[in-house]
């Protein structure tokens, strides 16, 4: 579904990523870990076409994406829940999902999204009036998710969804995760710091280091890699 | 008493079109956070775009001065405007769109500059008279009014508050019940997350660009219809006047900006009636001064706080 071909990108001067391939196969949760300033968040930012990149292909659903803006990139069913969740803290829960739904002009297929997510999202069919900046943070991840599956997306990227939210949120947003991908169908890319829980959540993973895939594998085996113990996994 | 009321009439009148110039300032600040110091001059081209197509236009269509020849020339000099206003966009900020604010900032004042110095290099440095859309009398108040038929209201007074508070309307419905509108909000909240959930920031930019230079122009006809001598330094203190009426009203915020115009019209109605004409500017731009330091943020906006 997408392949990521010797990607470098630099912040001017600074180089984030040198050269990172990695693939993702349509249905599946893969996992991209690693550390502060690892480059995961630029990884995502470039796929989504927020930067461009030095050389390197990205090619999603067999087209090549890496010179398409932004905009166009969303159109055609990749979705990115940014890092810090960037709700639009001043509009309302509903005008927040009617953003998501800013490219999609099928009224039915828009009602059934809307269904689906306040459907697995219960909270936010609670707060549809109010000002989405007041709600907690879990619940703003919450509505980062729903505004993102409200475009309709055939691939889901989320920067990390644990980041500043009560342990038994993170659970649900979890299971949350899981759910989206088996029953609504979506591929999912989830960059965490949380590796533990990343890694039992998808089936394979790749992890990075200062702009540079280190390690990769089926999930299940990187959890019992001795050296990602050591680092991200707490001994 | 009737006094005091008639400076608030004649305020009011002054008040919608520092809102209408102000209303740009603040919607393309709230898009690009930076003041487009050419606004002023877009206003000045509106009251120009009324003088050369006005007559025109009337003798065209055929109406002479009339509503309907108003409301003509009006949407000509909104189209123009907006036209005019989108080429700046698109011409001097859009290629600096990822560079420092202050770049921006001294590029809009070079517009600005250049605007008024090519504005007198066509149209002459000299006032030139406007064209009668309409002709202007005193209204005469009926008799139920009673004390307050005293009053002198004029016709371009109505029809300058008439159109203003038809257009603030219509930029509500725009920006609150449409999907660019949506977008606008969208985006003068968070640019990514707004790229994020498809929306083309160069369209809706130069939209909200269309728009606000088309109120700066329509502004420049209402003007001109209450005070025919127009001159290109007009945008000058014009366009200073409406910026303060954005910063106090909160810049970024569209209300705000229509509070703000409002009040500034008033106070300097006031100033001229009770103190005097010479003390005007002064108390305008106390006001401002006295507004960034006790509530930077205007009367109607709040403290930008980013939740991270
Ligand atoms: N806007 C920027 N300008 C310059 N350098 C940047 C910018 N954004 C990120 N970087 C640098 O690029 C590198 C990768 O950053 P990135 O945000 O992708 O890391 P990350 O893996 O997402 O980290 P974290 O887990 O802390 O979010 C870091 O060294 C960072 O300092
Ligand atoms: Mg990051």
């Amino acid at each position: 579904m997408l392949q990521v071909t010797d990607l470098h990108v630099s912040y001017g001067v600074i180089s984030a990523l040198n050269g990172i391939s990695f693939k993702i196969e349509q249905g599946a949760i893969v996992t991209l870990i690693g550390g502060n300033g690892a480059g995961k968040s630029t990884t995502l930012r470039t796929i989504s076409g927020l930067l461009r990149p030095r050389s390197g292909t990205i090619s999603f659903l067999g087209e090549d994406i890496s010179t398409l803006p932004a905009h166009r990139i969303v159109g055609r069913g990749l979705c990115h829940v940014p890092e810090g969740r960037m709700i639009f803290s001043n509009l309302t829960v509903e005008e927040n999902l009617a953003m998501g739904a800013y490219l999609q002009t099928d009224a039915a297929l828009n009602a059934r999204n809307r269904d689906y997510v306040l459907g697995i999202f219960p909270r936010l069919k609670e707060r549809l009036r109010q000002t989405a900046g007041t709600l907690s943070g879990g619940e703003q991840q919450m509505l980062a998710i729903g505004r993102a599956l409200m475009g309709n997306p055939k691939f889901l990227m989320l920067d990390e969804p644990s980041l500043g939210i009560a342990p038994r949120l993170i659970t649900t947003i979890f299971e949350k995760i899981v759910e989206i991908n088996q029953n609504h169908g979506v591929t999912i890319l989830l960059v965490e710091q949380n590796a533990k829980l990343a890694l039992e959540v998808s089936s394979y993973g790749y992890v990075l280091e200062t702009g540079r895939i280190v390690l990769e594998g089926p999930s299940k085996d990187l959890r019992a890699n001795p050296r990602l113990k050591a680092t991200y996994l707490g001994g | 008493m009737i006094e005091f009321l008639q400076q608030l009439a004649n305020g009011l009148a002054q008040g919608g079109i520092y809102a209408l110039i102000a209303l740009g300032y603040t919607m393309i600040y709230g898009v690009l956070r930076f003041i487009n110091f050419a606004h002023g001059d877009v206003f000045m081209l509106g009251a120009f775009a009324g003088f050369y197509v006005g007559p025109w236009v009337l003798r065209v269509s055929g109406l002479g001065p009339s509503y309907a020849g108003v409301a003509l020339v009006l949407l000509a000099a909104m189209l123009l405007c907006a036209l005019i206003g989108i080429g700046i966009e698109r011409l001097c900020y859009r290629p600096l769109r990822d560079r420092p604010r202050i770049i921006v900032l001294i590029t809009a004042i070079g517009v600005s500059l250049l605007i008024e110095n090519v504005g007198q290099l066509v149209f002459g440095a000299d006032p030139k008279s406007f064209p009668d859309l309409v002709i202007d009398r005193a209204l005469v108040l009926p008799a139920w009014w009673g004390r307050l038929s005293a009053l002198t209201i004029t016709l371009s007074q109505v029809l300058v508050l008439g159109v203003t508070l038809l257009l603030v309307v219509l930029l509500r419905y725009i920006v609150n019940r449409t999907r660019i509108g949506l977008a606008m909000r969208a985006l003068s909240l968070n640019p990514t997350a707004a790229q994020l959930a498809g929306v083309d920031l160069d369209r809706v930019i130069m939209f909200t660009f269309g728009l606000g230079s088309a109120l700066a122009g329509a502004a420049g006809i209402l003007t001109s219809i209450q005070q025919p001598s127009i001159d290109p330094l007009m945008g000058i203190s014009a366009g200073l006047k409406a910026f303060i009426a954005a910063v106090l009203g909160g810049i970024g915020n569209l209300p705000g900006a229509v509070v703000g115009g409002v009040l500034i019209g008033l106070i300097e109605a006031l100033v001229v009636g009770y103190l005097s004409p010479t003390y005007r500017d002064t108390i305008v731009f106390a006001v401002l001064i006295l507004i960034l330091i006790f509530r930077p943020a205007g009367l109607l906006g709040t403290v930008q706080r980013e939740k991270v």
